[in-house]
């Protein structure tokens, strides 16, 4: 499943320096519980996005453990601060160790 | 079939029986929801107000539940669904650059349960907010 994960996400263009503007992401993943069973009865294994990081030029802009009961597809909506022009980077950890990036420029003016 | 008095009794003996099995919790108890929050504070006892934890009062689908959560100058902030078979559901931290603390996303109620948010400030104290949400539709499977 992992070919189908899609990050996206939403920043603006611009912005003015100090505003706060609204941040968007959505990845599409099972985000599996590890909880369910199949037909046969067997417990499918767990396999989740497990840490979520926005940065604004390698600063932190927020930072979250994910646990089972964040639902398909997760989804985070928050807001940023942007000093000057640059690029948030947004990473998802997956359980198995793959990691799903996405980037937006934005500038300041 | 004719409900007899000992056809009555096996029906309660297997239930009984069943219930027994070792099958997986299916909701957290009160002291394992405690003692994540003790985990998080490290003891103290969490105060109230600062934090607005936003839930819709009636979710048709629990699979999907959107939850807003702010407390300005928190620090971080987790959240715990009490009714949940394992009541952790995310702790976001806030870095230099987060406008507000606050965070919206979408999560899993197995049924109709408490919802808390905890957000360490960052004078080092703990405020909580708890919200009920009635689930129409678990979404833990089954």
């Amino acid at each position: 499943m992992a070919n189908d994960v899609k990050p996206r996400v939403r920043v603006p263009k611009t912005a003015s320096a100090g505003e706060a503007i609204v941040l968007k992401t959505l990845i599409s993943h099972e985000m599996e519980s590890g909880l369910r069973r199949d037909s046969d009865g067997n417990i499918i294994p767990r396999k989740i996005i497990n840490h979520f990081t926005c940065t604004f030029n390698g600063e932190v802009v927020i930072d979250v453990a994910l646990e089972p009961a964040i639902s398909t597809n997760p989804y985070f909506e928050f807001e940023a601060v942007v000093p000057e022009s640059g690029t948030f980077n947004f990473t998802w950890t997956d359980d198995d160790g793959s990691v799903y990036e996405a980037s937006e420029e934005i500038t300041v003016g | 079939m004719k409900i007899t008095r000992r056809s009555a009794m096996m029906l309660g003996a297997g239930f009984a029986a069943a219930s027994l099995l070792p099958a997986l919790p299916l909701y957290a108890s009160v002291e394992e929801v405690e003692a994540r929050i003790a985990e998080f504070t490290g003891g103290e006892t969490p105060g109230e107000g600062g934090i607005t934890l936003t839930t819709p009062e009636i979710a048709e689908n629990g699979n999907t539940v959107p939850v807003s959560v702010s407390a300005p100058g928190a620090v971080s902030i987790m959240l715990l669904a009490t009714g949940n078979p394992n009541p952790d559901v995310g702790t976001f931290n806030f870095g230099p650059l987060a406008a507000s603390q606050s965070a919206t996303t979408r999560i899993r109620l197995a049924s109709t349960q408490d919802v808390v948010a905890i957000a360490k400030m960052s004078d080092g104290s703990f405020v909580q907010a708890r919200n009920e949400v009635k689930v129409t539709i678990g979404g833990c499977g089954g």
